[in-house]
């Protein structure tokens, strides 16, 4: 047993950058994953055939491959095809927020499918366009049963992101590294990591039970 | 008015609703009777096109509204529903539930939303529940406000689909006081129902519906003492 945290001290604000590099990334991914994911889910569950197809097929894709392919296809291959030398940051934004859209839409297509088929009937009897209807009667009912599976989808999220490591962006993970190959250790900071990750994990759990009881105020 | 052709209306193999025809006119409370599955709902439901009638049309105040060019939103303006599962906005107060289609249908203010809303509670007897969310309330409150929900929305007619059947016993009667105190100011009302007396005491007509056919339809006296068919004959001495 020789732990030595004293060697990483210096390290830390190098480290600690990390996570606002991870938690940029990741808060744009989200987003994305959200909108598109609810765009998506509301394609699933039209009466046009050809809505659902493209939005199953796009479901159907980014579920079926490793992310970490989806990763390397999108960072070498855009420049390759397009000459676009695409930034780091947006191969990891548009990578992370594509996939989850095609998690989040089968939330929340699963959620809307749960709501009661009234709700709907009740809104359009009062002469409730689709617009408002969605996104003041049907999709705040849908979310509040969907709120633990969505929160899991960011922790997942937040924990995967990690792999943009391998690109070579300077988020936590990759700084753990960097700093455990210049001191040649690399347990320390890797652990270090480790905790960070599950602090930031804890708090948005925490902000989820706290969205979660504001929802449920209702019932 | 609203008038209804030969409307049919099909499931798959299933003919739900066989050339029904009749009119409906303004200020006149109507009750559709029949045995479960006869098609009560779906006839009323064709009224404000939440069913598509397979053939046939229906005329509100004489504009063909089965036309595809129609809006329906718009049609659906001018025509309440009541449901028998009431189907409140569980996530918004009474308040917000009777206020909502107002403000984003006629573009309302909240404020007058409000005031129209606080007289139809208040007319319904729930002015104390107003910050109430819909699961503290109980059924026949429930089904109050979503009759005050409807009226909002100042309609010319109202659709009523079995609204005291998923009622407890004891709260019937509070659910058709209110649409009784309904039909005495005039409004234009179509009431599927089972509650037998009710339609004798307020209905001006009754429709009978058997097997997606409108079987007879008349004074509710008459029809109640003597109908014609056979069908209706054995229905009633069954219901009542």
């Amino acid at each position: 047993m020789n732990l030595d945290f004293s060697q990483i001290v210096p390290y830390t604000p190098f480290m600690l950058k990390g996570i606002w590099a991870t938690l940029e990334f990741v808060i744009f991914s989200i987003i994305i994953g959200l909108v598109l994911g609810t765009l998506l889910a509301l394609c699933k569950i039209t009466k046009v055939s050809f809505l659902k197809w493209i939005a199953n097929a796009y479901t159907s894709i980014f579920r079926g491959t490793p992310l970490i392919l989806q990763l390397m296809i999108i960072y070498y291959a855009i420049p390759q095809l397009t000459g676009y030398d695409i930034p780091i940051f947006l191969s990891a934004v548009l990578t992370f927020g594509l996939n989850s859209a095609a998690y989040v839409s089968e939330i929340i297509r699963a959620g809307i499918m749960a709501v009661d088929k009234g709700q709907m009937e009740a809104a359009e009897a009062l002469g409730v366009p689709y617009r408002p209807m969605m996104l003041n009667i049907i999709l705040p009912q849908a979310i509040k049963n969907i709120l633990p599976a969505l929160l899991n989808e960011f922790i997942t999220l937040t924990k995967e992101s990690a792999i943009v490591s391998t690109i070579g962006y300077l988020d936590l993970m990759r700084r753990a590294q960097i700093v455990g190959a210049d001191i040649y250790r690399n347990f320390e900071p890797l652990l270090l990591a480790g905790a960070i990750y599950w602090i930031m994990v804890f708090i948005l759990t925490k902000i989820g039970q706290a969205i979660e009881r504001r929802l449920r105020q209702g019932d | 008015m609203i008038k209804a052709k030969e409307i049919s209306k099909v499931f798959g193999n299933n003919t739900v609703l066989k050339n029904i025809s009749t009119t409906i006119n303004t200020g006149e409370v109507v009750a559709v009777i029949g045995p479960s599955g006869s098609g009560k709902s779906t006839f009323l439901r064709c009224l404000n096109l939440l069913e598509e009638p397979t053939s046939g049309e229906i005329y509100l105040n004489d504009k063909k509204i089965t036309d595809k060019k129609v809006d329906k939103l718009v049609v659906r303006k001018n025509i309440g529903m009541v449901f028998q599962h009431f189907h409140l906005f569980p996530h918004m107060t009474v308040l917000d539930n009777v206020t909502y289609a107002p403000q984003k249908v006629k573009g309302l203010s909240k404020s007058e939303a409000q005031k129209i809303a606080k007289e139809l509670l208040a007319k319904v007897g729930l002015t104390d529940k107003e910050n109430a969310y819909p699961n503290r309330l109980s059924g026949g409150q429930k089904q109050r406000v979503a009759i005050a929900r409807a009226l909002a929305m100042e309609p010319e007619i109202m659709l009523f689909d079995e609204p005291t059947s998923a009622l407890d016993p004891e709260m019937v009667k509070e659910v058709l006081d209110v649409m009784k105190d309904l039909a005495g100011t005039g409004m234009t009302m179509v009431i599927v129902t089972h509650e037998m007396n009710f339609a004798k005491e307020v209905a001006d007509r009754v429709l009978f519906l058997d097997d997606g056919v409108l079987l007879e339809e008349g004074d509710p006296k008459e029809f109640f003492k003597q109908p014609k068919t056979e069908r209706a004959r054995d229905f009633l001495d069954k219901v009542l």
